[in-house]
């Protein structure tokens, strides 16, 4: 059985369910959105990332309608959608706060928005049931918001905004008020939640966990810009830029000058003992300054040097012990401190370094991914 | 619990001998047989049943709740109205100008109110009488509305009424759904401050009326000039008594509620 790939961004004649072109968000003199343009694709589940004032929470507000645009266009399945207040449009958001009316039962609550729009009285009540058993509240209809727990409140929030079946769902720091344990846990039901409705699911993040579990495609963001837009697979092993790179995960960046010494690899200088050696399929120009960002897992810790290319020789300064997996920071002769990660498949009692242990640390060829910026 | 130091007791003392022993004398004189005011005949409550045949005090209490309960309904209205512009209205031309000057009339003394007021319904050639009465208390009581209203709007979540419109709500349909019976208690707060203030009013509806219509307080305060009399005694012990009354039982209800409140949110984690 061959099995499609969800991929409509890849697809040229796809028509995206939202799209933003040129967008510009100021207020005052502060540019919020600079500039964006971005096609969302339906069904997809689409996480924007970034440190707080990046203008992720922004751009939703401008999806649910609560701000306008300064400049540029938005559309909603390729109707424009700027100047139509949020009452009239198919789109239903989950606030950070949940929002829930406080003096509303759950039930009314979920109801709220179908009352709104005169559902026959039948529908309403399958509606809200269908809705109460999709979150698992079936008990607890008839309570107030205050007399449930933080983790009920937020299915409560996701089955009120989910009721009127809308074409979008904005979601706002959605699991931000959980503890961890709980937010884990959630975040699985929203993917099931979201493949069971087929509702395009917009998220707003700044966790990137949270943003790489749950989304399709994720789009990283900084002061009002996209920086890169891509699958969570994609953004964390072929980031475009060292912003992103160091924003998804942990890395370590060799910075210098580089020059090409064959097809497609590249030596760069970052004023170690001897050059690396990195592969990629940019072209770079010959001594132009690049970067080579390599994750901590793809890189090996040895007692002796191993063969192959990149291999540098340090002592160890730190060890972090995270249970599953030990970080070692290791620092070169030049200063400069990698970062290697081991799972610990041994008890710790046993493991092969300790503090000050001089070490090689190697990586191959294509285990780094060289940036320009 | 930490036992009072002596300091404590002596100014704790004082501070209440001060504030109720004028009403406590009052009281006790309401009980007085003798029809002298400050001299002591026994305990007798013929005062108060002399009160419930005098028609002209009947009447001015009458016109008194009248014009309390229609002004202070009016001005909660408009007061619950200049609170929500003046704190969700966002940026207008004028808006520090509006929220500074409807706190004007807090501070500004009764006589220049009333005044202005006379000044008003003679310029327009109104009758005085319970309606100007009302349109005077009206006007200076919807700003204690507006201030109770508006610092309970300025601590609300917004998002409350963004998720109403959200949810497909008009902006009218998200006052009237989710955030007027949410600021529901502020509203009555305020209007039973305009109630009160409208009760016990005196300067300005004596600016304001005409010969047609006598608040209580106007008529305590003429009687007064003629010489206290017991009746006035026992009036004011009645008006003391259904003050306290209302006082105690609306801070009853409000502290049942919130000791409600918690123990639902505490339980509610581990149902």
């Amino acid at each position: 059985m061959v099995e499609t790939v969800f991929e409509p961004w890849a697809d040229p004649n796809a028509d995206p369910l939202i799209s933003f072109k040129n967008v510009t968000k100021r207020f005052g003199d502060f540019v919020a959105i600079d500039d964006l343009t971005l096609d969302i694709f339906e069904r997809e589940f689409f996480a924007l990332l970034g440190p707080s004032g990046c203008g992720k929470t922004t751009m939703m507000r401008m999806l649910a309608g609560f701000e306008n645009p300064t400049s540029g266009s938005m559309s909603l399945s390729g109707h424009d959608i700027a100047g139509i207040p949020p009452n009239k449009r198919a789109v239903n958001m989950m606030f950070q706060s949940y929002a829930l009316f406080p003096h509303l039962s759950v039930w009314e609550n979920i109801a709220f928005g179908l009352r709104r729009d005169g559902v026959a009285r039948d529908v309403l009540h399958a509606r809200v049931e269908e809705m109460l058993k999709l979150t698992r509240l079936e008990k607890f209809g008839r309570r107030k918001p205050h007399q449930i727990s933080g983790g009920q409140r937020q299915r409560v929030a996701l089955a009120r905004s989910l009721a009127k079946a809308p074409k979008l769902l904005l979601l706002d720091e959605p699991l931000g008020a959980l503890d961890k344990k709980l937010r884990q846990e959630t975040q699985f039901e929203l993917m099931d939640i979201q493949e069971q409705t087929g509702t395009t699911f917009v998220i707003v993040t700044h966790d990137q966990e949270e943003a790489m579990t749950v989304a399709s495609r994720v789009a990283v963001m900084d002061e009002g810009r996209i920086i890169q837009v891509a699958t969570p697979e994609k953004i964390y092993e072929a980031p475009n830029s060292v912003y992103v790179a160091d924003f998804i995960g942990d890395v370590n960046i060799l910075t210098g000058p580089i020059k090409a010494v064959g097809a497609d690899t590249y030596s760069l200088d970052f004023g170690g003992t001897e050059p690396m050696t990195a592969a990629s399929d940019r072209t770079f120009a010959e001594g132009v300054t690049a970067h080579l960002a390599i994750r901590p897992e793809k890189i090996g810790i040895h007692a002796e040097r191993p063969e192959g290319p990149n291999s540098v020789q340090g002592k160890v300064l730190d060890i972090a012990y995270l249970g599953n997996l030990s970080t070692y920071h290791v620092q070169l002769p030049n200063g400069q401190i990698i970062k290697a990660q081991t799972a610990n498949t041994r008890r710790v009692s046993r493991r092969a370094f300790t503090w000050e242990d001089p070490v090689w640390v190697s990586w191959s060829a294509t285990a780094g991914v060289l940036l320009d910026r | 619990m930490n036992r009072l130091s002596s300091f404590n007791v002596v100014s704790l003392t004082f501070g209440f001998a001060f504030l109720y022993l004028p009403m406590l004398i009052l009281v006790i004189y309401s009980f007085n047989k003798s029809k002298l005011v400050t001299v002591w005949a026994g305990f007798s409550t013929k005062w108060y049943g002399e009160l419930l045949n005098n028609e002209a005090f009947l009447d001015a209490a009458w016109v008194t709740l009248k014009v309390a309960v229609i002004s202070s309904s009016i001005a909660t209205v408009l007061g619950t109205m200049a609170a929500y512009t003046l704190v969700r209205g966002g940026r207008f031309f004028g808006r520090t100008l509006f929220s500074g000057m409807i706190y004007a009339p807090l501070v500004m003394p009764e006589v220049i109110t009333g005044l202005s007021l006379l000044l008003l319904f003679i310029g327009v050639g109104m009758d005085r009488g319970v309606m100007t009465i009302v349109l005077a208390h009206t006007t200076f009581s919807m700003c204690f509305v507006s201030v109770v209203v508006s610092s309970r709007l300025a601590t609300f979540d917004r998002s409350l009424e963004e998720a109403a419109l959200d949810l497909g709500a008009s902006p009218f349909q998200a006052f009237r759904l989710i955030t007027l019976p949410i600021i529901a208690p502020a509203v009555v707060s305020g209007w039973l401050l305009a109630f009160t203030l409208s009760l016990d009013d005196l300067v300005i509806a004596s600016f304001a009326t005409g010969p047609s219509a006598t608040t209580l307080p106007m008529k305590i305060w003429s009687s007064v000039r003629l010489g206290v009399s017991p009746e006035i005694n026992a009036l004011s012990s009645i008006l003391i008594g259904l003050v306290a009354s209302g006082v105690v039982i609306a801070s009853l209800a409000s502290k049942r509620n919130s000791v409600r409140l918690r123990f639902e949110e505490r339980t509610a984690e581990r149902l």
